[in-house]
């Protein structure tokens, strides 16, 4: 037997070993996301219906003609411009206010950072539904704290279109700043003092540091910070159906996830609904790997 | 490497592919045997005060055993908010479904179009009290000519105004629909701090007496064939005399555009309003509010004086499932629960109004507070349109996006009305 083949044999040999190794992981990937994923791609090719489900009627093919449906109509672009702005906003304001709290964390003393952080942890903790209502609360038309205290009594928040969108995004980005800011503050934990002591002896300025030195550093974690935001945010939905009535008034705060919602799966058009579904997976799908392409250009291997 | 991989992971993809090549259908329900023993499961809604139509129903339970030894009644209560899915499911699998559901009138024809319902024709049209039933109520239970269930009782709803505010200010009752909006216009400006009427840009069932007032319709059918006819000229009027009580001098629509039913009465029962559109269903808790004395019921007035505006006939109904293996015993459970004698207990108990009309009579002479409602229900109720499309289009929310459009200015009334037609008849359509 040649040194070759032997090798080559040794080779497939590790292939199996490894295939067994992963067997587990993929069994679970496929039953849990590949096999949804695809029935998603299925029914959105069909006309599937309450009758289609419990047998009351047949089963159509209709090719693409769920996803025509869509985009023939003027209301879905809307929605979906409106998802894109609204999920930007709330990123924005996600990142900026959890990076500024994760740098103020690491220069106040530890029993400010302490109080920081669980001020961070009860608004995580909080349950969405209880969040939105509580806001909701805060800010009433007529009972709510925040309009005794401005004097603005009887304005309502959620009826102008934008300030329903401002007030949800404001609630968004507060149950989901800790994320972003506990993550940073690791990341920034994680970079080595010497790093920074070193940039500091060469006489670099604290804004120097921070652009040339801490954010090349950060990168990946913001990488994920943003990501994981840019999901979150886009597939917002309990926020929008609790806060503004389930899409504000004639449905102007309606987001892609609600608007699926109404018209889809409470409708029981679970074909359609399908279509919307496989629309905002390669929507995000695109999103992240633009954003990812664009990191690695800039020379960061992820 | 990458070769085997695939190797391996082909015949697990194209498995997927082979066993899942469609989406996944129950078979159609069959009703499979008549059995005479055993268990016959009911699903009845849930209520805030739930502890009297508990007792009422646990009387019926207790009376049926009674007389079919080797029979148990087993009564679940579920989440109005969440009946839809519960349905859903019970339709696709027709092992977990009950045999006796209490349902809504709008429920039916999307229930009966997802082949949920058993078609009880037969023993109901032989069974001679269900012809001494309000017409109306009766209709709301077919889908072409079949019969798929039983009305147990029926909401109707009616003008709640404030006497106390009304004497004050010397004014009278409206007695046309054009007559409501300058009377609650002229009652804000007496009383800024109150609705001139309390109405909401989502309360389809408030504002339907308008248009039909108006001589307007939903939708008409032809042949079976619906097609929309909210933008037509009467229906319209209708909805334009609707959305002027949405206004910032009467109900301003930053208070009200987002309001259903619930809310509108909720803020007549808080005293924040003159007026408000409300049920009979809505009696007992506008009794134990602050206005409790201060308050009396008409008839909304239609659109010539003397008149009563066509009200919807909403209400509950009693069917069968299409899997139940228990046929006679379920409808003769049906039979006990929406005769006479359980209905007037069920009136009793938590104040739904009967179906019966001789009942109805009866009932309107002892207690003259639910004079505007049997009469109302006597001028003629109307329904939505009977196909399984309505279903849809409530849940798409059309009219009240229609009606919020118009409120908040984003459109006028010819212009959101055929949106609202277009979104019908595309569901129609479908």
């Amino acid at each position: 037997m040649s040194t070759a083949t032997r090798r080559a044999r040794a080779r497939s040999g590790e292939g199996r070993t490894a295939l067994a190794y992963l067997a587990p992981a993929l069994l679970v990937l496929g039953a849990l996301l590949a096999y949804p994923v695809y029935q998603l791609v299925v029914i959105s090719f069909y006309d599937y219906g309450q009758e289609q489900v419990s047998g009351g009627a047949p089963l159509e093919f209709l090719g693409l003609g769920n996803y025509t449906t869509l985009f023939s109509g003027s209301r879905f672009w809307a929605v979906l411009a409106q998802t894109v702005g609204f999920a930007a906003v709330c990123v924005a304001g996600t990142l900026l206010a959890g990076a500024a709290l994760a740098v103020l964390a690491t220069r106040v003393r530890p029993w400010a950072r302490t109080c920081l952080f669980l001020a961070a942890l009860g608004a995580w903790a909080t349950p969405a539904v209880a969040g939105s209502t509580v806001w909701l609360f805060l800010f009433d038309a007529n009972l709510g704290l925040v309009n005794n205290v401005l004097g603005l009594d009887g304005f309502s928040w959620t009826y102008g279109k934008w300030t329903a969108f401002g007030l949800v995004a404001a609630e968004v980005v507060w149950c989901s700043f800790p994320f972003a800011m506990i993550t940073l503050y690791a990341g920034i934990k994680a970079i080595p003092g010497e790093v920074l002591e070193a940039a500091a002896l060469d006489g670099a300025s604290t804004r120097r540091i921070a652009t040339s030195v801490l954010l090349p550093l950060l990168r990946p974690v913001l990488a994920v910070v943003t990501i994981q935001s840019v999901i979150w945010d886009f597939k917002v939905f309990t926020q929008i159906y609790v806060m503004t009535n389930g899409g504000g008034i004639a449905g102007r705060n309606l987001t892609l996830n609600v608007y699926a919602y109404q018209q889809a799966f409470a409708a029981s058009e679970y074909g359609l609904g399908a279509a919307i579904g496989v629309v905002t997976t390669l929507v995000l799908l695109a999103i992240t790997v633009v954003y990812l392409r664009a990191l690695r250009r800039s020379g960061e291997e992820l | 490497m990458r070769k085997r991989w695939l190797a391996g992971a082909l015949p697990v993809v194209s498995l997927v592919v082979a066993t899942a090549c469609a989406p996944v259908q129950s078979g159609p329900a069959q009703s499979s045997g008549d059995e005479t023993t055993g268990q016959v499961r009911v699903w009845l809604f849930d209520e805030v005060n739930r502890a009297p139509k508990e007792k009422v129903v646990a009387d019926a339970v207790a009376e049926f055993q009674g007389k079919h030894p080797g029979v148990t009644v087993d009564v679940q209560y579920i989440q109005v908010a969440t009946r839809a899915e519960r349905f859903k499911a019970a339709f696709s699998d027709p092992a977990s479904a009950p045999d006796v559901a209490e349902f809504g009138n709008t429920d039916l024809s999307g229930f009966v179009a997802a082949g949920g319902l058993a078609d009880i024709s037969n023993p109901a049209l032989n069974w001679a009290d269900v012809h001494d039933m309000l017409p109306a109520a009766l209709d709301a239970t077919k889908v072409d000519t079949k019969v798929y269930a039983i009305p147990w009782y029926i909401g109707v709803r009616a003008l709640y105004f404030r006497t106390d505010v009304f004497t004050e200010l010397g004014v009278q009752p409206p007695s046309t629909l054009d007559e409501i909006a300058p009377l609650a216009r002229r009652i804000r400006a007496a009383h800024p701090d109150l609705l001139g009427i309390s109405v909401g840009g989502k309360y389809t069932y408030g504002a339907l007496p308008f248009v039909w007032g108006e001589g307007g319709e939903i939708a008409t059918s032809l042949n079976g064939k619906f097609s929309a006819a909210i933008d037509s000229p009467q229906a319209r009027a209708g909805v334009a005399r609707y959305t002027e009580l949405l206004r910032d001098d009467i109900c301003p629509p930053a208070q009200c555009a987002g309001n259903g039913g619930d809310a509108s009465v909720e803020a007549f029962r808080a005293g924040k309003a003159a007026m408000t559109i409300g049920g009979d269903f809505n009696r007992k808790s506008v009794e134990a509010s602050s206005v409790k004395g201060k308050y009396a019921v008409v008839p909304l007035p239609g659109k010539a004086a003397g008149t009563i505006a066509p009200a919807f006939g909403g209400g509950n109904l009693l069917g069968l499932l299409a899997g139940t293996k228990h046929r006679t015993l379920a409808f003769e459970f049906v039979q006990l629960l929406a005769g006479k004698q359980y209905q007037r207990k069920m009136f009793d108990a938590m104040g739904n109004l009967p179906t019966y009309q001789g009942l109805q009579r009866e009932l309107a002479e002892s207690e003259p507070a639910l004079q505007p409602f049997t009469a109302t229900l006597a001028s003629g109720a109307r329904f939505v349109p009977n196909t399984p499309a309505w279903a849809k289009i409530d849940s798409q929310a059309v009219i009240p996006t229609m009606l919020q459009e118009i409120a908040s200015g984003a459109k006028d009334v010819d212009t959101a009305t055929k949106s609202a037609a277009d979104a019908m008849n595309a569901a129609f359509g479908s």
